[in-house]
């Protein structure tokens, strides 16, 4: 097996550089503390301009972009970074929350969009997902977990040596859970990426098809491996030997 | 009202009309020209034709009997009243006879027709006496004519034809212009009237018609002055004539009937953030409160935090519900539209409801023909039906028998039906269902139920935004709630 070896721990945790343009005083301070006791670096810009120079100067892994902002807006700052070869993750911050805003975003170069208002343990997961650092298993045909081993090519997937069956929909939500293994993966990630739907459901319908799927990889195995993180969402992650 | 001219010119009435005047004056001045060129045109022709019949007369009178014959002709001719011009001269330009006493000099010299207009002198006429003597043995030269026309005297203006006899003497036929001259002065007088008149009656039409449409859009202004100050129920007048002021009010008129409606929903939603909203943000500030109050454990902390949390994350999404049904009710809406597989968005949304379904033990159906592509948006389509199957499954577990939900899409009589059946105990009352898709209204009996009361309130407003409708049906037992596309499929 040439596929480089995946323990699930590599990003969780790992120290990020993060750049923070938002012209809110109180929410870019209160993101930079929180930012902090997550153990990552947060640098603030209050404005476009700044942002711009500051993105355009630094090494950052990953920058979060509040849409509207006095003296440039952060469309036109990602745009510009962009034209210029910048190739850092980034994520949209926004009031406008409609489906058509979040493709203007996306098309502009963002990488991932947010509406305001958003619960931080959220913003932490996507984060920590864009981190360019890690965000390098694409290439990947074969994911492995601990004992966990899910082959993208022959979507087989198995355990400790034993063939779980899985449907489809629960080999994609698998997959997207074992390419992040190790970070917070939230309900809404996983409704965007395994269902490809923005929208609110109702009922925590994510959490029902986890649990199944929690079933599946977990029953006969003494280890729990699909773990649920409070108030933010699911991390698949190997128990320490 | 009174209305200084400034005032009139600032109305793009007389402006109009001012423009028109113009152009029909200019218009009309080159016709008055043209016709008279025309005219002037046309009667030399014919004085050109009358002398050519004259000269043909003289001529054959010239072959009967030669010179004198001619000249006995001639002067028969000149004699007669209101007769052609006629001159003879021998080979120097000396006048031998004629009604011709004197005329412009140079006009005998060169043959053919004369170029232009000449003046010249008749006998037995003007200053007949003077001249006589000079005048006959006078070559053609300037006294006469020039001494003629200081006095103030006009002498008349002629054409005529110059030609050469055999024996090199001049003979002339000319006739005199006055008449034509008179014609075309009297054509011109005419015309030139006609214009007054005509210019007159159109200023008097702008004033009128101007001063009706001005009355009328005063009357408009009027009326939005008065919706401007705040009356949003008034209208702007229609006078029923069906005229482009009728249309421009009934036009504006809709446009009135849609802001009112935007504002009315404006202000329901407002009632909605100060009723439904105000309730559970005290709730919160309370508990908030009660817990700063007293001595706790670390962990209850924790736990009213977190509830708080909780209990936010719930206002946010009902604040994003209320603001999506807003904002899609208001028809203004930037979401996306394109074409949209009904078929595949009915089972996404039924496969993403299925282990909800199978945990609370109801047996979730769907009924899904071949591929149905809409024009819409998915995002909306996969929102509302997801309420609406989340509410099915919630309300199906109050079955009497096995509770069951079906989803079922299918073409019917030029719609695309989507319909999502409980057997739970329904809505039996008409009115209950009715009032159910209004916002935040729950009933009595699903107060029990989470919910914030605008999942069916949100499914209704796409509905809207797709041209569609949503009703609610009795299913006997249980509900049927039936969203209806019209058909407008891309291919």
């Amino acid at each position: 097996m040439a596929a480089p070896q995946s323990s699930g721990e590599i990003a969780y945790n790992a120290s990020m550089k993060i750049l923070v343009m938002e012209d809110d005083r109180e929410a870019a301070d209160y993101l930079k503390k929180a930012f902090a006791e997550a153990g990552h670096t947060a640098h603030v810009a209050g404005d476009g301009e700044t942002g711009f120079a500051l993105a355009d100067a630094g090494d950052y892994d990953v920058m979060v972009i509040d849409r509207l902002m006095p003296r440039r807006d952060g469309l036109s700052v990602i745009a510009a970074l962009r034209s210029r070869g910048n190739t850092t993750p980034v994520l949209i911050l926004s009031a406008l929350g409609e489906v058509d805003d979040r493709v203007t975003g996306l098309r502009a170069g963002g990488d991932d969009y947010l509406t305001k208002p958003y619960a931080f343990s959220e913003l932490l997961a996507r984060v920590e997902v864009l981190n360019r650092r890690a965000s390098a298993r694409e290439s990947e045909t074969v994911y492995r977990v601990g004992d966990l081993e899910l082959d993208r090519l022959s979507h087989s997937v198995r355990r400790a040596g034993r063939e779980i069956t899985l449907q489809p929909r629960e080999f994609r939500l698998l997959e997207y859970l074992m390419r992040h293994a190790g970070q917070v993966v939230t309900r809404t990630m996983l409704l965007e990426n395994v269902w490809d739907y923005h929208f609110d459901p109702q009922t925590n319908v994510i959490d029902v098809h986890v649990s199944r799927l929690r079933g599946k990889i977990e029953k006969g195995f003494d280890k729990p491996i699909l773990h649920t993180i409070r108030g933010a969402g699911y991390m698949l992650k190997a128990a320490r030997a | 009202m009174a209305l200084s001219l400034p005032a009139i010119m600032k109305t793009t009435a007389a402006r109009l009309s001012a423009l028109y005047l113009l152009l029909f004056a200019l218009c009309a001045v080159l016709l008055v020209l043209y016709m008279t060129s025309l005219s002037a045109r046309m009667l030399t022709a014919q004085t050109q034709e009358t002398i050519n019949d004259e000269v043909l007369g003289l001529a054959q009178a010239y072959q009967r009997g030669g010179l004198p014959v001619l000249v006995r002709v001639v002067e028969n001719r000149s004699r007669q009243p209101g007769a052609n011009l006629y001159l003879i001269a021998d080979a120097n330009g000396q006048i031998l006879t004629g009604n011709v006493q004197s005329l412009e000099p140079g006009v005998i010299e060169t043959e053919g027709w004369t170029t232009r207009p000449f003046s010249y002198q008749r006998f037995g006429e003007g200053e007949l006496d003077r001249l006589r003597g000079g005048g006959s043995d006078q070559t053609a030269p300037p006294p006469a004519a020039g001494g003629a026309q200081p006095e103030g005297e006009k002498g008349h203006n002629a054409i005529a034809l110059v030609l050469r006899l055999p024996n090199q003497m001049i003979m002339l036929v000319g006739r005199d212009l006055g008449e034509p001259e008179r014609f075309r002065a009297v054509i011109r007088r005419a015309l030139t009237l006609a214009l007054g008149m005509m210019g007159l009656g159109g200023l008097l039409i702008w004033f009128f018609v101007g001063r009706a449409a001005l009355k009328r859009i005063d009357s408009v202004s009027d009326a939005s002055r008065r919706i401007m100050g705040g009356d949003l129920s008034g209208r702007l007048p229609v006078t029923g004539a069906g005229d482009e002021f009728d249309r421009l009010s009934e036009n504006l008129n809709t446009m009135l009937a849609r802001i009112a409606m935007l504002n009315e929903g404006l202000k329901q939603v407002s009632d909605n953030i100060a009723h439904d909203l105000k309730t559970p943000l005290t709730r919160l500030r309370n508990r908030a409160e009660a817990t700063l109050a007293g001595k706790h454990k670390t962990t209850d902390y924790r736990q009213a935090l977190e509830g708080t949390i909780a209990e936010s994350d719930q206002l946010i999404k009902t604040f994003n519900a209320i603001l999506m049904i807003s904002r899609l009710e208001a028809g203004y809406s930037s979401e996306t539209t394109g074409p949209v597989d009904l078929a595949a968005t009915v089972s996404d949304v039924v496969e993403l409801y299925e282990p909800v379904a199978e945990e609370a033990s109801v047996a979730l159906e769907a009924t899904v023909p071949e591929a149905i592509t809409i024009n819409g948006n998915r995002e909306l389509i996969g929102q509302a039906l997801s309420n609406i199957v989340d509410n099915a499954i919630k309300y199906s577990t109050g079955a009497t028998e096995d509770p069951k939900v079906r989803v079922m899409l299918e073409r019917a009589g030029g719609e695309i039906r989507l319909a999502v059946s409980d057997n739970g105990p329904g809505i039996p009352d008409d009115a209950d269902r009715a009032r159910v898709t209004e916002r935040f209204v729950r009933l009595e009996k699903s107060r029990s139920q989470p919910g914030s009361g605008l999942g069916l309130s949100l499914a209704k407003a796409i509905m809207t935004f797709h041209n569609g409708r949503l009703d609610l049906l009795p299913a006997n037992p249980g509900l049927s709630v039936v969203m209806s596309f019209p058909v407008r499929e891309t291919h």
